[in-house]
């Protein structure tokens, strides 16, 4: 074991939070400054240290970090190209929730409590992107799911404990699942390291029955995170958690967790050629279109804005596992880049809901007639974000879904388009009728629950800047597609790696 | 003598005779005499982490009369796992008795039972066994019994009549054994148990004799009867005690037993009874835990399921041959009873602070304590995660090692068993946890009784953090690495 720099970097990103996390948990709870003091300092740390690690990525250095539990069992931190394009995602929205999140909960209880698993939180998310294996995959995903149920029950309202109690059945059960597929991989080749292009192809075709079996164990343990139909239900659920918990559990962390284990196994574990031959993709492909489909549907009918979001993930966050599912690098980079473009686009939604619930007590769609005129910039952002989810150009989500449609007219399956088709138009209809009232409705007589905040602007600072960023990020992620560095270039970086090219 | 393997035995009892001769120091001496138990299982560790496995015999007669000890790597992990845990509790009992009558008679009886864990660990013989067995059981019922309620008593009593009845069957088999190869001593013993394969009935009969008496003892289902209301109604740092060291070491006397002397005619059939009991005590006894109303009831159900998973594994050694497979599946075993062992004492010892808080230990009723007590509220979180299995515990490696040998020897159903098992005590697990979420005020700090909540957050999270991240150790200490590296290794 080299204790050198490459071989300390993925760790210490891992710890930059970690530490904080476990240091806030002793803060007194009236001491806000040093709590907000030990986020911050957590949060621009792993910022640092991940733009060092994209640079020396792009310089061609390799950085592992390994340590040994037991003989045959190691714990596996590495930084490839696809676990950099998920690491900067969830560190550069995690300095925006925490900032959020601080302004956030300003006056609640168990500040403390929340900062610490907060940080926990993202250490999880991050130590699942940077897994070199799948034993690592396995132990920072199940840290993750314990690290969010308190996040969850964080109201203690007994709508929250059994939001939480719900969303700790499916991902606990969830998590056994994909250990039994882990161990029984591990029983059948050793150790499961994640190689581009996939290690499992070498196996002799006797085992090609049990590998199709296994990746169904994996499939129902990895989905559950990644809230594909008919194993969503925990997700409307837990939106009875604090705005900011929300975002973390949509847009960065948990389903983000599930999409990129599917990811990693398809590409890295079984290999996109294999997993076509074993008719894998197929079955990913029609799950994946099914959850699009009837997730825009359930979000239709929603009043719950912040239900009609949880809907709207989703459906979006299948967009990812379709371009997995499908056969061929355009829709590979459709799938990844939209990894990091739901991310941006459904954050900035969240923030926005959070905004309107905090200072006009806003919470449903009926009631947000005129909200526009009220709070302008968050309305813009929100709007920049809806129409994104919609796919209008020039913003991401116009990019994520060019590039799956042309990925499916590429592998020759057709029906891809079909399935954009009718979510767009699906996309429309929940969306557009939110910013319709929003901006060309006339203002009611009064809010809800109107708070005045002491500023200026239409709300409090740290709720209102946060979702401007996000939303500055989408149209960026849009219009500078393919700038270097942008998502989509890192996208096709990966995709090329993944086939070979 | 100043043999670590000596003082480990020595040093307690010698502290035992101080705080009886001395009732008004006994905290002090009991701590005194706790820290130096401790130092000397320390250093055995290390002694034998550097010669391997150490041998003595006392008294100076040949190895068939006198006393034996014997520590290798097993008893050695044991033996440092029970005397840390021990050096917690002690910590943990000096704030926790307050009535003057209960602190006298606790030191002494303590400080004898933990020489009696110890010299059953290192006994090297199957009378000098059998004695401290015997004195193990009678300094566990006796502290049991230590409330003085009537509960306590009536279970204690019980738990007492089935130790004598499991001894006597253990001697029983030890007497057969005896008159067939006219030996106790392990070593000699195995050599000709190899050696006379005419003589199978005989072995067979003590060796079920021998194991029904020590299972009772280890409360494998369904002898575990007597466990939860023994276990649930002693003080708290006794029943961190009982659940977590005195059962683990009948359970370690029945794997010595099965590995050292009755290896030549243990088939597959003779392991199976004993791992399908196992599984119906994992299973029955997480479902228990998770209907019990009281918080130290639900540990001791937790207690009878964790055993449950240790005897899983016999069917799974038999089944694979000598090698790294093995070896992982042995180093498995004593993770998940070594970590059991730190984290049941954890929570014995936090649901003790939450008793006394709050007055009571009804889960159903736990709201505001929950909160009012952060430190502790994390020391259940963690055991808590360590009993599920969830990573980074001991016990997850352990799952995962053991789930590993059941699907590589075919016995795939061990899996549905063990996941089963793990659903269930997130369950139990959860449904205490989810009081801590409620609407009751902020705690104000995160240490309320730093004498208490620390060792019980220490004992937690070295089931959590140590174990689950750095459990090399085990398989040095257990010799294994060496035949390990060669093929099995992997990455």
């Amino acid at each position: 074991m080299s204790w050198d720099y490459a071989a300390l970097l993925p760790g210490a990103i891992v710890l930059s939070s970690l530490l904080p996390g476990v240091f806030i948990f002793l803060v007194r709870e009236e001491s806000h400054t040093l709590r907000t003091v030990l986020n911050l300092v957590g949060a621009i740390a792993k910022l640092v240290l991940v733009g060092l690690m994209i640079y020396g990525v792009w310089l061609g250095q390799v950085f592992e970090t390994r340590i040994a539990i037991a003989p045959g069992l190691t714990l596996v931190l590495n930084a490839d190209a696809l676990s950099v394009l998920f690491v900067t995602l969830s560190t550069v929205l995690w300095l925006v929730t925490t900032v959020y999140a601080i302004g956030y909960l300003e006056h609640s209880t168990n500040r403390s409590r929340f900062f610490g698993f907060f940080s926990l939180c993202v250490s999880a998310t991050v130590g699942i992107a940077l897994s070199g294996n799948l034993l690592t995959f396995v132990i920072f995903y199940e840290i993750l799911t314990l690290a969010t149920y308190p996040l969850v029950a964080h109201r203690g309202t007994p709508e929250a404990t059994r939001g939480a109690k719900i969303y700790l059945a499916y991902t606990l059960s969830g998590g056994l699942l994909l250990l039994v597929g882990a161990v029984w991989l591990r029983t059948l080749t050793g150790p499961v390291d994640f190689v581009e292009g996939g290690m499992l192809g070498g196996l002799s075709p006797d085992l090609h029955g049990q590998l199709v079996a296994i990746f169904a164990v994996l499939l129902a343990g990895l989905g559950v995170k990644a809230a594909l139909v008919p194993l969503h239900g925990w997700l409307p659920q837990s939106m009875v958690a604090p705005a900011p918990v929300s975002s973390l559990l949509h847009a960065v962390a948990v389903v983000k967790a599930g999409a990129f284990g599917i990811v990693r196994v398809v590409y890295d574990v079984y290999g996109v050629t294999l997993a076509s031959q074993l008719g894998l993709l197929t079955v990913l492909g029609v799950l994946a279109s099914f959850t699009i489909v009837y997730g825009s549907i359930l979000a239709m009918t929603q009043d719950g804005l912040k239900k009609r979001l949880a809907y709207s993930t989703v459906s979006q966050v299948s967009y990812i596992a379709l371009g997995t599912s499908l056969l061929g690098p355009v829709a590979t980079v459709g799938g990844l880049v939209h990894l990091v473009h739901q991310g941006i686009m459904k954050i900035t939604l969240f923030f926005c809901a959070g905004n309107y619930a905090e200072t006009l007590g806003v919470a449903n769609v009926s009631q947000m007639d005129g909200v526009g005129r009220r709070m302008p910039l968050t309305t813009l952002a929100f709007t920049v974000g809806a129409l994104g989810m919609i796919g209008i150009p020039p913003i991401a989500g116009f990019v994520s879904k060019w590039y799956l449609g042309l990925g499916g007219v590429e592998a020759g399956q057709h029906w891809v388009l079909v399935i954009l088709a009718t979510s767009t138009l699906l996309n429309a209809g929940y969306f557009l009728p939110i910013l319709y009232r929003a901006w060309f409705r006339p203002l009611p007589a009064s809010w809800p629950k109107e708070h005045h905040f002491h500023t200026r602007f239409e709300t409090m600072g740290a709720l209102l800047w946060p979702p401007v960023i996000t939303a500055v990020f989408c149209l960026l992620a849009g219009l500078l597609a393919s700038a270097p560095f942008s998502p989509l270039e890192w996208a096709r970086l990966i995709a090329e790696r993944e086939y070979g090219l | 003598m100043t043999d670590p393997l000596v003082l480990c035995i020595a040093l307690p009892l010698v502290g035992a005779m101080l705080v009886t001769a001395l009732p008004r120091w006994s905290v002090r001496l009991g701590i005194v005499s706790a820290l130096a138990t401790a130092g000397a299982a320390v250093a055995l560790t290390a002694a034998v982490w550097q010669q391997g496995t150490l041998h003595l015999i006392l008294g100076g007669w040949d190895a068939q009369l006198a006393i034996a000890l014997r520590a290798d790597g097993l008893a050695t992990a044991l033996v440092l796992m029970a005397n840390l845990v021990g050096l917690g509790i002690s910590v943990y009992a000096t704030g926790y008795f307050h009535d003057r009558l209960r602190v006298r008679s606790f030191w002494p009886l303590w400080l004898l039972l933990w020489a009696a864990l110890n010299g059953l660990f290192l006994a090297g013989d199957l009378f000098n066994l059998y004695v401290m067995l015997e004195l193990l059981g009678i300094a566990a019922a006796a502290l049991g019994a230590l409330t003085g309620n009537r509960d306590a008593v009536a279970a204690n009593l019980r738990y007492l009549l089935v130790g004598l009845l499991g001894s006597i069957s253990y001697l029983l088999g030890v007497a057969l054994l005896y008159t067939a190869h006219g030996t106790l001593d392990l070593g000699l013993l195995a050599q000709r148990i190899a050696a006379a394969p005419e003589l199978f009935a005989v072995n067979a009969a003590a060796m079920a004799l021998m194991v029904a008496g020590l299972a009772l003892k280890a409360a494998l289902f369904p002898l575990h009867f007597w466990l939860p209301p023994a276990h649930a109604n002693a003080p708290a740092p006794v029943s961190a005690a009982l659940s977590a060291l005195v059962v683990k070491a009948a359970f370690y006397l029945i794997l010595r037993l099965w590995l050292d002397l009755f290896w030549p005619i243990t088939g597959m059939a003779a392991a199976m009874l004993p791992a399908l009991l196992g599984a119906v005590a994992v299973l029955w006894g997480s479902w228990r835990a998770l209907r019990a109303e009281r918080l130290k009831l639900l540990a001791a159900y937790s207690t009878v399921a964790q055993i449950g998973y240790l005897f899983l594994f016999l069917p799974l050694l038999t089944a694979t041959p000598p090698g790294p497979a093995r070896d992982d599946l042995l180093a498995a075993l004593l993770l998940m009873a070594v970590t059991h062992g730190f984290a049941k004492a954890g929570f014995f010892l936090a649901a003790g602070l939450v008793q006394t808080n709050a007055g009571h230990d009804r889960i159903d009723d736990l709201g505001g304590t929950a909160q009012r007590l952060p430190a502790t509220t994390f020391a259940i979180a963690l055991s808590g995660s360590a009993l599920i299995g969830l990573p980074p515990s001991g016990s997850f490696i352990g799952k995962w090692l053991l789930m590993q040998g059941a699907i590589a020897t075919g016995q795939w159903w061990w899996v549905i068993v063990v996941t089963t098992g793990s659903l269930l005590a997130s369950a139990y697990v959860f449904r205490v946890l989810s009081r801590a979420f409620g609407l009751e005020p902020t705690p104000l700090k995160f240490i309320t009784d730093a004498r208490a909540e620390v060792p019980a957050l220490t004992l937690a999270l070295i089931s959590v953090a140590v174990l689950g991240l750095a459990s090399g150790p085990l398989w040095t200490l257990l010799g294994l690495s060496a035949a390990g590296s060669g093929t099995g290794g992997g990455v």
